[in-house]
């Protein structure tokens, strides 16, 4: 615990960023202390992880100062940052998955005689930190052969052999299982009572509870509050962070699901690296149901969700949509079935942003009869399609013509929404329909589910958020290493239960 | 006329051959691998090979030295190179587009600069090209040694290159940094690395060796400097370096069985073949691209290849 | 310290797009004064000549318009390919393979009426561009063969197909030149203006820009082929046939491109040599990156290149300067024009510490 009449070991003063026409941070006082671990908190664009890729030098600000350890510190690089002991661990890990751990830890360190590099020695200073800090890793191992959750590891370790003394860690247990996330908020005490400085920066309200010794919440840019972990609660950070109260849950309404829209038999699929990332499915999902698909990220829900999209050929498995059957990796062959596509990748899979937004509604039905004669295109009807769906989604755009990528995440997200929920499907597959996106655009989507729901399609929701999928879902599984560990309705489930399912451990 | 093709002088001269052949490749194809796994492909290469081709000539023309000759095509290498750099690493425009644009750009130049020294020369001027340099001992022992170590000095700097460059890539602090770069160029950047820095430096040093390359061919292969010269030279170390997956190694082995299909249809047309020599001349174009499609599907692009770095892209 | 970054900038209003391809015109004509310089030539005679040589006399004039031919057909080729990111850089081997087909089809096709063979031509060197285009198609969709390097490696086989067949079944009887004989009359395009060589293949470039703006906007197939261009991974999502749409568009470039080779065989060679292609399938590729792959773009930047061209060979003969003068401009236009596009999206921004 710090006490604030210490000197603080970073002083963030009156920090402005802007991008454009976005303001990302507005006269911004932010201060770290020894020893601390202090939770950076705020929605998806509060500014929060700008504000640490300034302190890291990777963005240089607009106005304001920076002091590290009591000087004044004018950052243009992170290079500049790591020299005065300021790390930054980013939501996508900065790994070559190609090289091996080792060489992916001493890139840029300049040690070892001269023009070469002297792998050995590097490697006894690694396994020496390693020791201290409880985290193993074969530094021979090739980055790609190692979990999420053990290139976590590496990134951690990648800073600590820099003799980093304020780690920044942006939204590190986004992608962990619960037991990985417990291990990790060990390893940040640890350094914390070293000494060490962590920010924390999150947008999950129990995890900050749990970890951090202070709380910054920033909203809009702008430091809304600081508090006291001590001295706080969930509510109150909720309301600070979203500017209403955040508790207050969309209404579901009980609906008794009717018969079978798609049933996956005995589903065998393959990731890129051509192991088995999904192995032996089966599910079954019913017309008025929302199904939630649980798990810690890269355990196959990727790969399940491109086999039912028609973008990857399984080895093995049958899909039936409405009784038929889906052809295997025919993305047509899902569109004429009637689902309802909704890709985890949104701008690489999903949109065509440098076309404008007409462009991206008639991606899927300008085959259509009503939207072309004999190969050519009829504008009038697709020009009434865009203004109906631009209307009816209030999507946030100068117009149909205006390019894609003029457009903000949420209102990307409701164009896909718009097009795949346009024809009406009777499946609909959204894979982490909400990531990234602000509260506001969350709510809308989510409201958009339950009224597909309503209207009789039968959802399949995979998502990493298990607050998302409490909120939905009618039933959760929860997929382990490319197989369901456990399947439950939403009345019985408990999120410990789910959280053991989600680390592998069946009881 | 199979014991004709078999016969030991036959095979001693195509050994040499071979070897006479893949250097050019040799130079060009080395000097891509270094700019490729930084993470810039540089199809200048075809127009920078062309002006190391004219310069290396017109130098060593005027300044009756060989050497100076070659120094100043790898110069003029760097500089186009240097071109290269500013507009795909520092302005990051399409590196497709921005090669092309430095390919046709020094095609005209070396087209241009030799016309204006020389006009339109019904005998086109020629300079005293290298002569070979025989290895002591080496170049006695029956069969390969004239062919490997009786050769012109160019040929064994490129194939001390290739180790050369290996161990730069593998084994040093910026050949990790550069294999870094090519990756994933945030990762280098997020450790300090300079991306467009180091990118830029690739550039050069590959410029050197491409412009090296193309003066072998006038001042070695040949003594005169032709239009077609390069003759699609660039673009076969192109498919060379996605032949040898981006090892150096694995590179220049394509190199030289590039130059051994050309030393090949060389000595078969000088038998006297009864065939229209145009067939001898698409043999190697066509094995490459057969090449090609053995191994692009499960080639390993480096994974920064294309891809201008740029930092603060964030637009809201 | 300063340090210069490029960041992003509003986007530019729409009379920009107009104006920056001007400009990148001028710039480029200023810089060309360098190399000019160096060659000894006076600058203003220089430039007189240059564009008096191409459009000072109905003569010039109409000889600009013969050169533009060839190169809107290779600029559309080029520009059709790109917009679907099939990194076309055969025209050349395309526009050899069409001259081929037409070649064989003037000579051997004498039994066919007269008013059917020349459509018969075209048709050959349309198709002969367009299969030949679709080798690096197929080995781009099924083998993942890189499209550029296999495109390129191709221009060299069938350049040496030409001297093959031209040493070969080909040659004119009784020649030892590596040349053809000549096509039968009604196999030429005609002439439609008198004491020029203002051909059929003029007006037939002009409604090809028309046909292929007509395909961008208004077909299933030019939306697919866009959509396809920008992000292949989201357009096989939409159901889109990838494979198919690159074939199709690799048929209509290389089709193009087969077109710019009849041409030059049926209105101003009559019979097939090594050197019926200065060059126009690389030209190409400039043309289409100054027309900002847009149709229209392609038709203005063709006749930009052909003033130089031709206006090249008048400058050279009455200054001295060298006639590659031309090739050095082209490479400069388009570096020039690379930048200028560049600042419509990017801004340099000037930091001081």
């Amino acid at each position: 615990m710090t006490e604030n009449k210490e000197q603080p070991v970073v002083q963030m003063r009156s920090i402005t960023k802007r991008f454009l026409d976005v303001t990302a941070n507005r006269n911004i006082n932010f201060d770290i202390f020894a020893g601390e671990i202090c939770a950076l908190l705020g929605e998806n664009g509060a500014g929060k992880t700008t504000l640490m890729n300034i302190l890291f030098g990777y963005y240089t600000c607009d106005q304001g100062e920076i002091f590290i350890k009591g000087e004044k510190a004018d950052l243009s690089s992170p290079k500049d940052a790591i020299a005065r002991g300021v790390g930054m661990i980013h939501q996508h890990f900065t790994l070559v998955p190609s090289q091996s751990v080792l060489e992916n830890i001493i890139i840029g360190t300049d040690s070892g005689r001269g023009f070469f590099l002297d792998l050995r020695s590097a490697r006894d200073r690694l396994l020496e930190i390693q020791k201290r800090f409880g985290l193993q890793i074969d530094p021979e191992a090739r980055v790609w052969t190692l979990s999420v959750g053990q290139q976590q590891k590496v990134e951690i370790l990648k800073s600590l052999y820099r003799e980093v003394d304020i780690l920044i860690m942006d939204e590190p247990t986004a992608v962990l299982a619960p037991s990985e996330t417990v291990e990790l908020f060990k390893t940040l005490k640890h350094l914390a009572e070293e000494g060490r400085s962590v920010v924390f920066i999150s947008h999950k309200l129990n995890e900050v509870m749990e970890i951090s010794d202070r709380i910054v919440v920033l909203r809009e840019g702008e430091v809304a509050a600081e508090r006291k972990t001590g001295k706080t609660d969930v509510r109150e950070l909720a309301n600070l962070m979203v500017g209403r109260d955040l508790l207050e849950r969309i209404e579901k309404k009980r609906i008794t699901p009717g018969e079978p829209v798609v049933e996956i038999e005995g589903l065998t699929a393959l990731n890129d690296k051509g192991l088995e990332a999904v192995k032996n499915l089966k599910l079954l999902v019913r017309k008025k149901e929302i199904l939630g698909v649980a798990g810690v990220s890269g355990n196959g829900q990727t790969e399940l969700s491109e086999v039912l999209f028609g973008l990857r050929e399984p080895v093995k498995g049958s899909i039936k949509i409405g009784g038929r059957l889906l052809r295997a990796g025919s993305p047509v062959s899902a569109i004429n079935l009637g689902m309802g596509r909704i890709p985890e990748d949104r701008i690489e899979t999903g949109l065509l942003m440098e076309l404008t937004v007409e462009e991206n509604f008639i991606l899927e039905n300008h085959v259509s009869p009503g939207f072309h004669r004999s190969g050519l295109l009829s504008f009038n009807k697709i020009h009434q399609f865009s203004d109906h769906l631009i209307r009816g989604y209030g999507i946030k755009t100068a117009g149909r013509d205006a390019a894609a990528r003029s457009l903000s995440g949420g209102n990307l997200q409701k164009l896909i929404l718009a097009r795949e929920l346009s024809g009406e499907p009777t499946l609909v597959v959204a894979s982490q329909p909400t990531r990234g996106l602000d509260v506001g655009a969350m709510e809308y989507i989510h409201k958009r589910l339950l009224q597909e729901k309503e209207r009789g399609a039968g959802v399949i929701v995979i998502s990493e958020d298990l607050d998302e999928i409490f909120t939905l879902c009618d039933r959760i599984v929860v997929m382990y290493e490319g197989r369901i560990m456990g399947d439950v309705p939403i009345g019985e489930a408990s999120r410990e239960q789910i959280g053991l399912w989600m680390s592998g451990v069946r009881k | 006329m199979i014991g004709e093709i078999l016969n030991i002088a036959f095979i001693t001269g195509l050994i040499g051959a071979t070897m006479r052949m893949a250097t050019p490749i040799i130079f060009a194809t080395i000097g891509e691998i270094l700019v490729e796994r930084s993470g810039v492909l540089n199809l200048g290469i075809e127009g920078i090979m062309l002006m190391g081709a004219m310069t290396g000539f017109l130098v060593t023309f005027i300044s009756g030295s060989l050497w100076v000759g070659v120094l100043a095509a790898a110069l003029v290498g760097m500089i186009l190179a240097l071109l290269m750099a500013f507009l795909s690493v520092f302005l990051g425009l399409s590196q497709h587009v921005s090669g092309l644009g430095i390919t046709l750009f020094s095609s005209g130049l070396a087209m241009f600069i030799y016309r204006l020294h020389f006009g339109s020369p019904v005998i086109p001027p020629i300079v005293q090209p290298f002569t070979q340099v025989a290895i002591p001992l080496l170049s006695k022992i029956p069969v390969i040694g004239p062919g490997l170590f009786d050769q012109y000095m160019l040929t064994y700097i490129a194939l001390l290159l290739i180790p050369l460059i290996s161990i730069i890539l593998y084994k040093t602090k910026i050949g990790l940094k550069i294999r870094t770069v090519g990756e994933n160029p945030l990762a280098a950047d997020t450790v300090g690395v300079n991306v467009n820095l180091t990118r830029t430096l690739c550039l050069v040093a590959g410029g050197a060796l491409m412009g090296t390359g193309g003066a072998f061919l006038t001042l070695a292969h040949q003594n005169m400097f032709l239009i077609d010269v390069i003759g699609g030279r660039g673009w076969v170390s192109i498919a060379m370096v996605i032949f040898g997956n981006w090892d150096p190694l694995k590179g220049a082995l394509g190199a030289i069985i590039f130059g051994f299909l050309d030393g090949l249809q060389l000595r078969l047309q000088g038998l006297g073949f009864r065939v229209a020599f145009d067939i001898f001349l698409m043999i190697p174009y066509l094995l490459t691209i057969v090449v090609l499609v053995g191994v692009s599907r499960k080639a390993s692009v480096p994974a920064g290849l294309l891809k201008p770095y740029r930092r603060e892209e964030k637009g809201g | 310290m300063i340090s210069i970054r490029i960041v992003k900038r509003e986007p530019l209003p729409g009379w920009a797009r107009i104006l920056i391809p001007i400009a990148a015109i001028i710039v480029t004509l200023i810089l060309s004064a360098i190399p000019i310089l160096i060659a000894g030539g006076k600058l203003w005679k220089s430039y007189y000549f240059l564009f008096y040589g191409a459009l000072g006399t109905r003569f010039n004039l109409l000889e600009t318009f013969v050169k533009a031919s060839p190169l809107i057909f290779t600029g559309l080729a080029v520009a059709f390919a790109f917009r679907a990111k099939f990194w076309n850089i055969g025209a050349e081997g395309q526009l050899l393979a069409g001259a081929l087909a037409a070649t064989w089809a003037g000579i051997y096709f004498t039994g066919v009426p007269g008013f059917m063979l020349l459509p018969i031509v075209m048709i050959s060197g349309f198709l002969a561009g367009g299969l030949w285009a679709s080798i690096p198609a197929i080995l781009k969709t099924k083998l993942r063969v890189d499209d550029v390097v296999s495109t390129l490696l191709l221009n060299y086989v069938m350049i040496h197909i030409m001297g093959a067949l031209l040493f070969g079944p080909l040659q004119q009887p009784g020649s030892s030149w590596p040349r053809s004989s000549e096509i039968i009359e009604a196999a030429k395009y005609p002439m439609l203006l008198s004491k020029s060589r203002f051909h059929l293949g003029i007006p037939l470039a002009f409604i090809a820009v028309l046909i292929i703006l007509f395909i961008n906007k208004k077909t299933i197939f030019g939306y697919q082929s866009k959509a396809v261009g920008v992000n292949i991974k989201a357009a096989h999502f939409g159901g889109i046939n990838t494979t198919s749409v690159i074939l199709l568009t690799a048929l209509i470039s290389g089709g193009l491109a087969g077109l710019a080779g009849v041409g030059e065989l049926c209105a101003i060679q009559y019979r097939l040599i090594k050197d019926i292609s200065p060059g126009y399938g690389y030209s190409g590729i400039v043309i289409a990156m100054l027309g900002n792959l847009h149709p229209v773009g392609v038709l203005f930047s063709s006749l930009f290149f052909s003033v130089i061209i031709v206006g090249a060979q008048t400058m050279s003969r009455m200054t001295g300067v060298p006639y590659y003068i031309a090739e050095v401009i082209q490479g400069m236009a388009l570096m020039v024009m690379l930048v200028f596009l560049l600042f419509t999206e990017f801004r340099i921004r000037v930091l001081r510490k």
